[in-house]
């Protein structure tokens, strides 16, 4: 008697008899969304509590509900479920789209009206708050040599740390490096401003410098570097350990050295990987403002010259334009603001270029 | 060019785990050995001491003597790429380098140790793909990427990588284990050419491959879960096939255990 029961219980669901169902026509939809539209901005405007925003919010409540009804009364419970899923998750996409999309909207409208010789070509040297031009070749130029320089020493350093840290590293030592790594991830940019301030700036500089406080393109650099290094060192290492352990070991077994194997096979095959690890670095570097007003001080002039004098860069631009009295700033901000966004997009793109050449794509 | 090994009291470890024990065993030039046994045996263990690639994995070591003509691989001022350059090794699934074209695979061991004369490499790829029984394949393609070949090309890539480096012995890690009747046919066809040049070492689960490619066969088994490896029987292997000396041999052979 209790197995009976016991089989009962456990028994799978009945077989249905024809794999076909009836399934909701294509049309359904964007039927149901249409008419949720509809009927939201009836109750919307209808009852006046609202603008176009909650419109599609309603709509958008109104369709989930709707699909599921119908995929329920037509399809049935699993079909309505997966439809409704699935509605959701688009849903997600758009509204994690909607803001990168305004973002640009913004930049490239606003940006446009400066987006001129003028601009790429001037500093802000002598420019009063009267004069309608001026530009951002020093701070484009400060930009492109601080978030550099930050890379050269961010890119080899952080690589072999990764390195040491997955190839190498055992134990404590390895362990207390990957800590203090995730520490530095927490670090907030005007903090490492402050530490390149109180101590390259205040005191190793002078050394070189006869005793005066060196503000440099190069101390923004340094800056830039401190935040840079954790977000290189992570996503190398993420990379390296992706790298799978069998290709090491063939590599080993054809008498391949350790380090040969790691440069020339494990390096290799986790480059594109590496590659958009510090790419985010730069990205994240070439947006801060705070270090570089710290230590390299901003300034008007064109200085291409990064370990001496004052050194602006686009983000400091932005806000310095940004918060200026002339009328005539606002719009510098704005076109300076799209000109960093644009830098960072192909430095990015370059970059993902010259790492696939080196993949074997043909 | 082939080597004899000598295995003599050795005993790997996987930290403290012991996974084969006192294992002693002779391995004459040009021959074929196989090694079967169940899962867990050792005996990948074992392969994987003779080139030293037991202790590429964290907290792994080997004790005991492991000798290729009277040199002990395993005394402290041996050079372990030039133990590994000697004795090759071909993995259960094919690990062609992703990087690199057919042609950069099979002279990957040549070039990374330094060899850069593009003749040279030429004409090296070209023997150790023909050996491989690859050449007529892939020779229109050598520029294409290694990993696009098919499972079956691909061991044979790895073969042709190993042999073009000219070991002396080639280690081979259930070589076919990851692929079809057709490919496991043409591996087999392989190691019978081969044998004329290299000292070769195979681990299976086959045991009707063991049976078809091999002079040799060694039994591994362990008594139970967690016990260490052991040697049990290794003879000729039409001995082991048809008379074996120990009964625990014979269940496995006939299927009653394992």
């Amino acid at each position: 008697m209790t197995t009976t029961i016991a089989n009962h219980r456990t028994r799978p669901p009945a077989q249905p008899a024809t794999l076909r169902a009836r399934r909701l026509p294509r049309y359904a939809p964007p039927a149901i969304a249409l008419a949720a539209l509809l009927v939201a901005a009836a109750v919307v405007y209808g009852t006046g509590i609202g603008g176009p925003v909650l419109v599609v919010v309603v709509a958008a409540l109104l369709y989930l509900a709707g699909l599921f009804a119908a995929s329920n009364a037509v399809e049935g419970r699993r079909s309505a479920r997966n439809r409704t899923w699935s509605a959701l998750i688009h849903s997600a996409f758009v509204l994690a789209v909607l803001p990168l999309a305004s973002v640009v909207w913004t930049l490239v409208s606003k940006g446009v009206e400066r987006l001129d010789g003028d601009f790429f070509n001037t500093s802000m040297n002598n420019i009063g708050a009267r004069d309608p031009n001026g530009g951002a070749y020093h701070a484009i130029v400060g930009t492109l040599e601080q978030v550099g320089i930050a890379a050269l020493i961010t890119v080899p350093l952080g690589i072999l740390c990764a390195i040491y840290v997955v190839e190498y590293g055992r134990g404590r030592f390895a362990f207390a490096i990957r800590f203090f790594v995730d520490v530095m991830t927490g670090i907030p940019s005007i903090v490492s401003g402050l530490f390149v301030l109180a101590f390259w700036v205040l005191v190793v500089s002078p050394v070189f410098n006869d005793g005066r406080p060196g503000f440099s393109g190069f101390a923004a650099a340094l800056a830039l570097s401190v935040l840079m290094l954790p977000t290189v060192v992570r996503s190398t290492e993420e990379m390296l350990r992706l790298v799978p352990a069998p290709l090491r070991e063939g590599a080993y077994a054809l008498g391949v050295p350790k380090w040969k194997t790691i440069l020339r096979v494990v390096l290799p095959t986790a480059l594109p990987g590496i590659v958009t690890g510090v790419m985010l670095a730069v990205a994240r570097a070439a947006g801060e403002t705070a270090p570089v007003l710290l230590v390299a001080g901003g300034g008007a002039a064109i200085n291409f010259n990064p370990f001496e004098n004052n050194q602006s860069s686009l983000a400091l631009f932005v806000y310095q334009q940004a918060g200026d009295a002339s009328k005539y700033a606002p719009a510098r901000a704005w076109t300076a603001a799209l000109t960093l966004v644009a830098l960072v997009l192909i430095l990015t793109v370059a970059a993902k270029l010259l790492a696939r050449r080196n993949r074997l794509g043909r | 060019m082939a080597k004899r090994i000598d295995a003599s009291n050795v005993t790997a470890y996987y930290g403290a785990f012991k996974a084969i024990e006192d294992i002693n065993l002779t391995v004459e030039p040009k021959t074929v050995t196989a090694l079967i046994g169940p899962s867990g045996c050792g005996k990948s263990t074992f392969l994987r001491s003779i080139n030293r690639m037991h202790e590429v994995l964290p907290g792994a070591r080997v004790e005991g003597d492991l000798t290729i003509d009277g040199q002990n691989i395993y005394d402290r001022d041996v050079d372990v790429t030039a133990v590994r350059r000697m004795i090759g090794m071909v993995f259960q699934r094919p690990n062609p380098f992703p990087t690199m074209s057919i042609f950069e695979n099979v002279v990957a061991g040549l070039r990374l140790n330094g060899l850069r004369k593009k003749s040279i490499l030429d004409e090296a790829a070209e023997r150790a793909l023909r050996s491989a029984n690859l050449w007529d394949e892939v020779k229109d393609r050598l520029g294409k990427p290694g990993a696009g070949l098919s499972g079956g090309q691909q061991q044979r890539l790895c073969i042709a990588r190993t042999i073009a480096v000219e070991p002396q012995v080639v280690l081979m890690d259930e070589p076919c284990s990851a692929l079809d009747p057709i490919s496991t046919l043409a591996i087999e066809d392989l190691m019978f050419q081969l044998k004329d040049k290299f000292t070769i070492i195979i681990v299976t689960h086959n045991m009707q491959q063991a049976a078809r490619v091999s002079d040799r066969t060694a039994f591994f088994s362990i008594e139970k879960t967690g016990d260490p490896g052991r040697l049990i029987e290794y003879d000729n292997t039409q001995k082991i096939f048809s008379n074996p000396s120990q009964k625990k041999t014979e269940d496995y052979i006939t299927g009653r255990f394992g």
